[in-house]
């Protein structure tokens, strides 16, 4: 087998001295969608953080490895530039930057970072509007500063839209499903299953079975107390749908 | 009232505003000018390109504090005129211009920029008058020396129904200071009076606005945004002095600044002096940093971080870029502002 394009190795993070993660190790393999579920507090978010390189935490031991590379030595942008998105359980609000301008600002940094031409407006103007359009987001909306004034189900279909625009090699979706009525989560879901591509990783971390049947991941992780307690195929997702955490998070530490 | 242009006219210190003076008191030059240098010498050289030389209009030149020859306003109802007043050395000057009128019915506008070269002191006072009926938008961009002693002093009177929109733009220097008097007409005249200032190093620039309302059915605007990092100091001083019987004043008043490092400082005294019954008067003021989550946010989707800052803290400025009337104005402070932010916020 090749090279996994996300290989998280005994990953152990603190905040504020406190131990979340307790020695997680996953491969990732370039092309498969790997599900991330678990009972609140059991780290998922901060494993979300850490990978895409948000200060506050401090990895205490192990490694994360992009392509083979050292991920947790580069900053944030230089993360993003080499193909790592999250979308972010809470997007946040820019007030005073239209959508738009800070999708083709970020589209650009990472071409530039990469060493790419960067893309003219027109040709951003298409590739925005037909993303937009693909999840349902009007046109007017990319005007108006990114996500001020969105509702929760806006602001994650926005998430969306920029992931699509990015075309990042590994996403992160941070419970992109929390939060959207069913009509949206349709939309989202469907939208994140498109980008399933043979070139694409994904990391999907959920509470619900519903974004699954979409995306259909390949495998299925449960993380509890800061580590990996069982991985299987998409069936292990079924079986938490009908049984819950329990059995996992009543095993010790 | 010991002004700058007072001492360099007669070379005594004690001319100097200093920190005893109320208004003074955060840019104290008493305190920071132990000596007053000599006078400046002529202007040597090339002027370059000004940054609303693309605007057109009437132009004058006021080079080390004197007009330069071949320029002056020639056609006194020009509906733009624009200023140029370019410092160059370590010597002082001062000049006073003779006032600008705007005659009843006009639309006018003035932009000015205050540039140059040095360690030059220099104070230029204006004089404005604008008539029942006419409006003047006036846009003050000071990109000036990290050396240089500034100072700027307009005394604006309104007439009754007169408009008058002013905007600064303010990157510091060793001291700089702009300051607008405002005598306001009332009888629906509307004033704005807008600044902004980025401000980095050591620089240090004071926006200073005093209106008066002493006459009824008067509007004051007034929205200030700053961001200022190292050791960097921004001041903004704004006192409306609603006068008996100006009843029906409507006045506002916001300051806002983004406070970028530890060391660098704001001072914002925004003051409402209200002696007149039936006014409709409020003021906000906020100090704050960079939100964390926005930079986080924006370096995750690939900004690398001094960019990212960048686009925050234009994003939080802009707001009074938006609000410049004069299209051509607005489109060379928002090319000054992206200029500078880009060049490392």
């Amino acid at each position: 087998m090749s090279r996994p394009l996300l290989s998280i190795r005994n990953l152990h993070v603190a905040v504020d001295g406190k131990p979340i993660l307790n020695g997680i190790t996953l491969d990732l393999p370039t092309g498969e969608a790997h599900a991330l579920m678990g009972p609140n507090g059991a780290g998922k978010s901060t494993l979300s953080h850490v990978l895409a390189g948000r200060p506050g935490y401090e990895v205490t031991a192990g490694e994360v490895l992009l392509d083979g590379e050292d991920l947790l030595a580069l900053a944030p942008s230089e993360r993003a530039a080499r193909g790592v998105f999250l979308s972010f359980q809470y997007p946040v609000e820019i007030p005073g930057v239209p959508a738009m301008t800070f999708l083709r600002a970020a589209l650009n940094a990472q071409h530039r970072a990469r060493g790419e031409d960067e893309v003219a407006a027109p040709a951003f103007l298409k590739l925005i509007r037909a993303r937009a359009d693909a999840l349902k987001v009007d046109h007017e909306m990319l005007r108006r500063p990114l996500n001020v004034g969105f509702s929760g189900g806006e602001k994650k279909r926005m998430e969306i839209v920029q992931m699509a625009v990015l075309a990042p090699r590994l996403a992160i979706l941070d419970e992109t499903d929390s939060g959207l009525d069913i009509d949206a989560l349709r939309v989202v879901a469907d939208g994140v299953g498109a980008m399933r591509s043979p070139d694409r990783s994904m990391l999907i971390i959920t509470h619900y079975q519903r974004l699954l049947d979409y995306v259909r991941p390949d495998r299925v992780h449960v993380l509890a107390a800061g580590r990996i307690v069982a991985s299987g195929g998409p069936e292990l997702a079924l079986e938490l749908e009908l049984h819950g955490y329990d059995r996992f998070a009543a095993e010790p530490a | 009232m010991s002004s700058l242009a007072r001492a360099i006219e007669t070379g005594d210190v004690a001319e100097l505003p200093s920190r005893r003076e109320e208004d003074w008191h955060w840019t104290d030059l008493r305190g920071l000018i132990r000596k007053l240098p000599p006078r400046s010498g002529g202007f040597g050289g090339d002027v370059g390109i000004g940054p609303f030389d693309g605007l057109g209009g009437e132009r004058l030149l006021v080079l080390n504090g004197r007009m330069a020859p071949t320029a002056g306003f020639a056609a006194p109802d020009a509906l733009l005129r624009s200023i140029r007043v370019i410092g160059q050395g370590e010597g002082a000057h001062a000049l006073r211009l003779a006032r600008i009128r705007i005659a009843s019915g006009d639309e006018a506008a003035l932009v000015e920029s205050y540039e140059g070269r040095g360690g030059y002191l220099s104070e230029l006072d204006l004089s404005i008058e604008v008539e029942a009926g006419a409006s003047l938008e006036r846009v003050v961009l000071c990109d000036e020396p990290a050396d240089a002693v500034s100072v700027s002093r307009a005394e604006i009177v309104l007439a009754p129904g007169a408009r008058y929109a002013q905007t600064v733009i303010a990157s510091g220097a060793r001291r700089q200071r702009i300051e607008a008097r405002v005598r306001h007409g009332g009888g629906g005249a509307v004033a704005r009076l807008d600044g902004l200032y980025l401000l980095d190093g050591r620089r240090h620039s004071d926006l200073t606005t005093v209106v008066t309302h002493d006459r009824p059915g008067g509007v004051t605007d007034q929205l200030i945004k700053g961001a200022v990092r190292d050791q960097a100091r921004g001041v903004f001083q704004g006192r409306i002095v609603v006068a008996a019987g100006a009843d029906g004043t409507d006045a506002k008043m916001g300051c806002h600044a983004l406070v970028l490092s530890d060391r660098a400082e704001v001072d914002a005294k925004p003051e409402l002096e209200i002696y007149a019954d039936d006014v409709a008067c409020a003021h906000g003021a906020t100090v704050g940093a960079l939100d964390p989550d926005a930079l986080f946010y924006a370096m995750q989707r690939g900004l690398p971080e001094p960019e990212a800052r960048g686009l925050l803290i234009g994003a939080f400025l802009i707001e009074v870029v938006d609000r410049i009337g004069h299209p051509g104005a607005r489109e060379a402070v928002r090319a000054w502002l992206d200029a500078r932010l880009g060049a490392g916020a």
